[in-house]
């Protein structure tokens, strides 16, 4: 069951399913950790959609979804009164 | 209907955690920095736009006055982007609570009289007196003068609260109003939608121009006071 390549510079999608959960706690937990995961997420997304040559509105208009989608489950709560019922 | 009417616009929070801190923080985002000479579309639309802005306003003040260029331009950004994104379905805007607006006129407006209290005493101490008065009039008119100066600040913050909060109650109003009228007589719900269409378009107006009027009176106060 011992990997060849050691389970620390694996990416996610080589990890078998055995080894996620050592994978998971191996990951970097610390403040400037997360800030750097944050970070590459960002980057990665801004350098697909954002900065290309012919960028359209899909580079915002999908930000904007998410964001609708957040306030949304954010607002559930009071939300959920509003379903389609004969008497409220 | 009651209590959903104003459960909008409480402060999010998630379990305890205070998720408006990343709300407020998140139009940041949507400014990416102009790093290079020739930058991705959404920069060039934004660099674009704030030179636009930024002749048009600081156009009025001298060198001691344009110190504060950084400043108001990051304002109107931060009120206007903020304004827009409250348009979006089921977001909370920040610029509907009080508490921020005052934030962020207080400070600016004490700024501005107490930069011009240093540097131009005789001026700043004029301003309370229009020339010209009749001599009975003067301690009344020191009076008013002074309470139109403290009221400044108020109305700066008073005015976009209100303004935001009144335009998300009417949109909130005339779209329920649209949907229960919709099962009972079809063609008022049409008029109804047709209010509420053009209700957003004004809405989308009043975010920018509020926007626009709190710089402007912001960069009022600092002329008056350079």
């Amino acid at each position: 069951m011992a990997s060849v390549v050691p389970l620390k510079e694996k990416k996610l999608l080589d990890v078998k399913l055995g080894e996620l959960p050592s994978w998971i706690l191996m990951r970097d937990f610390t403040p400037s950790g997360i800030a750097g995961a944050f970070q590459r997420g960002y980057y990665r997304y801004y350098n697909k959609y954002v900065t290309v040559k012919k960028g359209g509105i899909a580079g915002l208009s999908m930000v904007l979804t998410a964001y609708v989608v957040f306030s949304y489950c954010l607002s559930y709560k009071e939300l959920k009164h509003e379903r389609l019922r004969k008497y409220h | 209907m009651n209590e959903n009417l104003f459960t909008s616009f409480i402060t999010p929070t998630m379990v305890g955690i205070p998720v408006v801190v990343f709300i407020i923080a998140f139009p940041n985002i949507l400014f990416p920095n102009p790093n290079r000479l020739i930058n991705n579309r959404w920069t060039t639309i934004q660099l674009w736009m704030v030179n636009l802005i930024l002749k048009q306003m600081m156009m009025m003040h001298n060198i001691k006055g344009r110190t504060w260029s950084l400043m108001l331009i990051s304002l109107i950004m931060f009120i206007g982007s903020t304004n827009l994104l409250g348009l979006l379905p089921h977001s909370f805007t920040p610029t509907t609570q009080l508490s921020m607006n005052l934030g962020m006129a207080i400070p600016l407006w004490a700024g501005a009289v107490v930069m011009g209290f240093r540097h131009k005493t005789k001026a700043s101490l004029a301003h309370f007196l229009p020339q010209g008065t009749p001599i009975p009039l003067i301690p009344m008119l020191i009076i008013i003068e002074t309470i139109s100066l403290f009221i400044q600040p108020m109305a700066l913050a008073v005015r976009l609260t209100a303004n935001i909060t009144a335009g998300h109650l009417l949109i909130h109003l005339i779209g329920g109003a649209t949907l229960v009228l919709m099962s009972i007589s079809t063609p008022t719900a049409m008029i109804t939608f047709i209010i509420l269409i053009f209700l957003t378009i004004l809405e989308f107006a009043v975010a920018l121009i509020q926007a626009y009027v709190f710089t402007l009176l912001v960069s009022l106060y600092l002329h008056d006071n350079t």
